[in-house]
């Protein structure tokens, strides 16, 4: 039964980490259309690139938070979940 | 001509910066436990109070070592670099430390204004502190930074300092500015401002923290591949993992160096960005003229 119990959990937590990081599509998205758009200014205004690109990394940095949201919840589904989950099952099961 | 002397403090200084990190080498040696195959773990723990003080345990972990011993090492660094200052600048290391000085007061200056012109050490501190923990890495040590705790202090620290100009138009004024553009908006706004030292700290930690679990899962994974690929090659070469010299090195410039600094800029930037865009001008000012007060005015932010 623990054994059945723990199999059905663990394998729930790497679902819910491999949901989690579908929150990589949206940073993925934006820094794309952001660098895109720094090229395009680059191309119009080359005497420009210096401050294009640093302004395009920092806001590249930035957007990246929502996936490093994701990131930061799947990575306590694997490493951390576990762990506490299973002390709570076996106190339930006993 | 350098003295006797001026040679004797220069070792002395230098030894002060690299001692701090074999230590931490050592320490790390002497504390990991014996483990086959992939493993990915936070910081160690050196010492834990038991039985518990107050209401939690309290731990020593390999973070806060570390990022002492960084510390350590940036002020051996720093005194290195002022050793022998003259008014004319005649060594190497004179001119880095002025161009390291300019740099700094310039970014702070163009980002914060004239009235936050003497912020510059604590920009630099901040930046310092960041870029190296994450740097340290490169040595084979934990990264302080990896540590959700070490980049959620820096950030508490921040929000203090974003709260405290906040709080110059006033307690009230601040308390009917939560309660702007309408009075629905209110959780939110209350919500936005917890919500800037949580991201500033995620954003840190998240950065580190995945290219150190990337990177290991590659190291991890490139061994089997080679155990599976090579493992017909005679003596000890079977058990060497071969492929994996040379790629994880070359992600490691992504993963640890570029993510890293770029980061220690990015917290950097946020900190000075924040703490200029808390100040309420208009109504520290009102406050200041009824106190008779001069006025103060952010020259060209």
């Amino acid at each position: 039964m623990l054994e059945l119990a723990m199999g059905i959990m663990l394998g729930l937590l790497g679902l819910g980490a491999g949901c989690a990081m579908i929150a990589g599509i949206g940073p993925g998205i934006g820094e794309g259309n952001a660098v895109a758009k720094a090229c395009e200014a680059i191309g119009r205004q080359p005497e420009c690139k210096s401050d294009v690109t640093s302004t395009m990394i920092m806001g590249c940095a930035i957007a990246e938070t929502t996936g490093l949201y994701g990131l930061i919840v799947a990575i306590l589904l694997i490493f951390v979940a576990p762990g506490t989950f299973t002390g709570i099952l076996k106190d339930a099961i006993k | 001509m350098k003295s006797k002397k001026f040679r004797r403090v220069d070792y002395g200084l230098i030894a002060m910066m690299i001692l701090p990190i074999l230590a931490c080498i050592v320490l790390k040696v002497l504390f990991t436990p014996p483990s086959e195959g992939v493993n990915i773990s936070g910081a160690l723990v050196f010492w834990s109070s038991e039985p518990e003080v107050g209401m939690t345990t309290l731990y020593l972990s390999e973070s806060q070592v570390n990022s002492w011993a960084v510390m350590i090492s940036i002020l051996g660094l720093c005194l290195y670099l002022t050793h022998g200052l003259t008014a004319k600048a005649v060594t190497k290391r004179q001119l880095i430390a002025e161009w390291l000085v300019e740099k700094c007061e310039k970014l702070v200056g163009d980002n914060m204004g004239g009235f936050f012109a003497e912020w510059g050490p604590f920009i630099a501190a901040i930046m310092a502190l960041s870029a190296f923990s994450s740097l340290i890495c490169l040595v084979g040590l934990f990264s302080p930074t990896g540590d959700v705790n070490v980049t959620f202090g820096w950030a508490i620290l921040v929000f203090f300092l974003i709260m405290h100009f906040k709080f110059r138009g006033g307690l009230w004024n601040y308390f009917i500015g939560l309660f702007k553009p309408i009075p629905v908006f209110a959780p939110m706004n209350l919500i936005g401002e917890v919500a800037t030292p949580v991201s500033m700290a995620f954003r840190h930690y998240g950065n580190i923290l995945s290219g150190a679990v990337i990177s290991a899962l590659i190291g991890s994974a490139l061994t089997g591949l080679s155990h599976s690929l090579l493992g017909w090659l005679p003596g000890v070469f079977a058990d060497m993992p071969l492929l994996r010299v040379g790629l994880p090195a070359v992600l490691s410039i992504y993963f640890d160096v570029f993510s890293g600094v770029m980061q220690a800029f990015i917290f950097a930037m946020l900190t000075m960005l924040n703490v200029a865009g808390a100040v309420p001008w208009d109504e520290w000012n009102t406050r200041r003229k009824k106190r008779n007060k001069p006025e103060i005015q952010n020259t060209a932010a």
